[in-house]
């Protein structure tokens, strides 16, 4: 019964130093923005010439916009102007990048910086996600930090 | 006519609703019961699971066993769960028998055709534990025809490892484990594995909400059993399953699992039955970081 109630508490312990060290993460993910955004530079040659199968496809939005709130919109925000844990995807970064070098983010995740791998989403709506995060346009750095959060 | 029984009745219709009502964030779970893949829980994210296990029992009383699991997104890298297990054994009685602690750690920052990660557990069991959760050793049917009052006499104080490595090829996952694990009341090394394949029905989502779409139903199948213990490694006196397996992933988070499985030898049991229901509730660190007094 004590080993329990001692790992109940190291258990207790972790998640409460994990939750304050991800806001003390939130906090430096503003200051580091520029650097989150690099990781897209990061993404192969190869990565970057793939073709979006659905680009243009109105469909591919209506089911990556769905796909986009139930997956990403926690941390990047109902809009994608981003959020506490997570930079605008309508920053010119994102919104200029090659659709390839997107799915590339969304396959290989930024894990040392909080952001999941989601390989475990099908290619097909990986690409869907792109097609949706590209449809949205740019809006700037400023004006995200800035725009006002939907209720 | 009967308030306590309308109220009842009443609070099931909005339980089952809720399994439909569409909130936050959701993660994509699997269909394996006993093996895992390369996914750790979303970081902040506090799924909680409830799995049961039916087994049919030669030469004793069927049992249902059965573990609530808190499995916690600590970072990306890093998952953290809680298990508490228990069992009903049919004409005999129901007992709590453990709690284990697991972590799941991802070594790799990018994915690579093959997907590493390193799992270890502590478990505080006793020897009515008949969850199944892993099959190691030369853990055989047999261990479980016992009284549950003689059984819960062993106490196991256990350390687990286990190497996950998994692939995901044109929406196929597969997943091949290998297990030690180390009772320390000085008793040998014992190993296991687990193997698994699957996929979702359909791999590009609908542009439709719906429960329904075939997007959200995973099916596939896993195998896994003993592979002895350090002085006699191998298939020898071990137990071996093979168990298909299917998941519905509800865009409300919550997730129904089934797998009926089938023992392959005559040292497993003949039939298990598991079936298992999770919900995700997205933004859990963030809660307690508010409990500890963090501004928003």
């Amino acid at each position: 019964m004590k080993v329990c109630v001692v790992a109940l508490c190291i258990s207790g312990a972790l998640v409460a130093w994990s939750a304050v060290s991800g806001q003390d993460n939130r906090d430096a993910s503003k200051r580091a923005k520029n650097s989150v955004y690099s990781e897209i530079e990061n993404a192969p040659e190869k990565a970057r010439a793939k073709r979006n199968p659905f680009e243009q496809n109105a469909d591919a939005v209506s089911a990556g916009k769905i796909l986009f709130e139930q997956h990403c919109a926690e941390c990047h925000g109902e809009t994608a102007l981003g959020g506490k844990k997570a930079p605008s995807l309508r920053a010119v970064e994102v919104q200029g990048a090659n659709p390839g070098a997107i799915f590339w983010i969304l396959t290989n995740g930024v894990v040392r910086r909080g952001m999941p791998v989601w390989s475990k989403l099908p290619e097909p709506q990986r690409w869907q996600l792109v097609t949706y995060i590209k449809s949205l346009g740019i809006v700037p750095s400023e004006t995200a930090d800035s725009a006002p959060k939907k209720p | 006519m009967f308030p306590g029984h309308s109220r009842l009745l009443l609070g099931l219709v909005f339980s089952l609703l809720a399994l439909f009502v569409p909130t936050g964030a959701r993660g994509q779970e699997s269909a394996y019961f006993v093996t895992y893949d390369h996914y750790l829980e979303e970081p902040g994210n506090l799924e909680i699971e409830y799995f049961s296990t039916f087994g049919a029992q030669h030469g004793g009383n069927d049992f249902h066993a059965f573990w609530i699991e808190l499995e916690y997104g600590a970072t990306a890298w890093w998952t953290t769960e809680f298990y508490l297990d228990g069992q009903t054994t049919f004409n005999d009685s129901t007992l709590l028998t453990g709690f284990r602690w697991e972590n799941r750690f991802r070594p790799l920052k990018r994915e690579h055709f093959i997907n590493p990660v390193i799992y270890v557990e502590y478990a505080k069991l006793n020897g009515a534990d008949k969850i199944m959760k892993e099959v190691e050793g030369h853990d055989v049917a047999s261990d479980f025809a016992e009284p549950n009052s003689l059984l819960r006499r062993e106490t196991k104080h256990e350390l687990e490892f286990k190497l996950l490595l998994s692939s995901t090829y044109k929406g196929w996952n597969f997943a091949e484990n290998t297990l030690a694990a180390k009772n320390l009341s000085n008793q040998p090394w014992e190993f296991g594995y687990a193997l698994g394949a699957s996929r979702p029905l359909q791999l590009a989502a609908s542009s439709k909400r719906c429960n329904l779409c075939l997007q959200n139903f995973v099916a596939g199948l896993e195998m896994y059993g003993g592979l002895g213990d350090r002085h006699s490694f191998g298939l020898r006196d071990t137990s071996q399953y093979l168990a298909p397996v299917a998941a519905w992933n509800l865009p409300s988070g919550w997730t129904l699992r089934v797998s009926p499985g089938f023992g392959l030898n005559d040292n497993s049991h003949g039939f298990l039955l598991r079936w298992g229901l999770s919900y995700e509730i997205s933004g859990f660190g963030e809660m307690v970081g508010r409990l500890f007094g963090r501004a928003r």
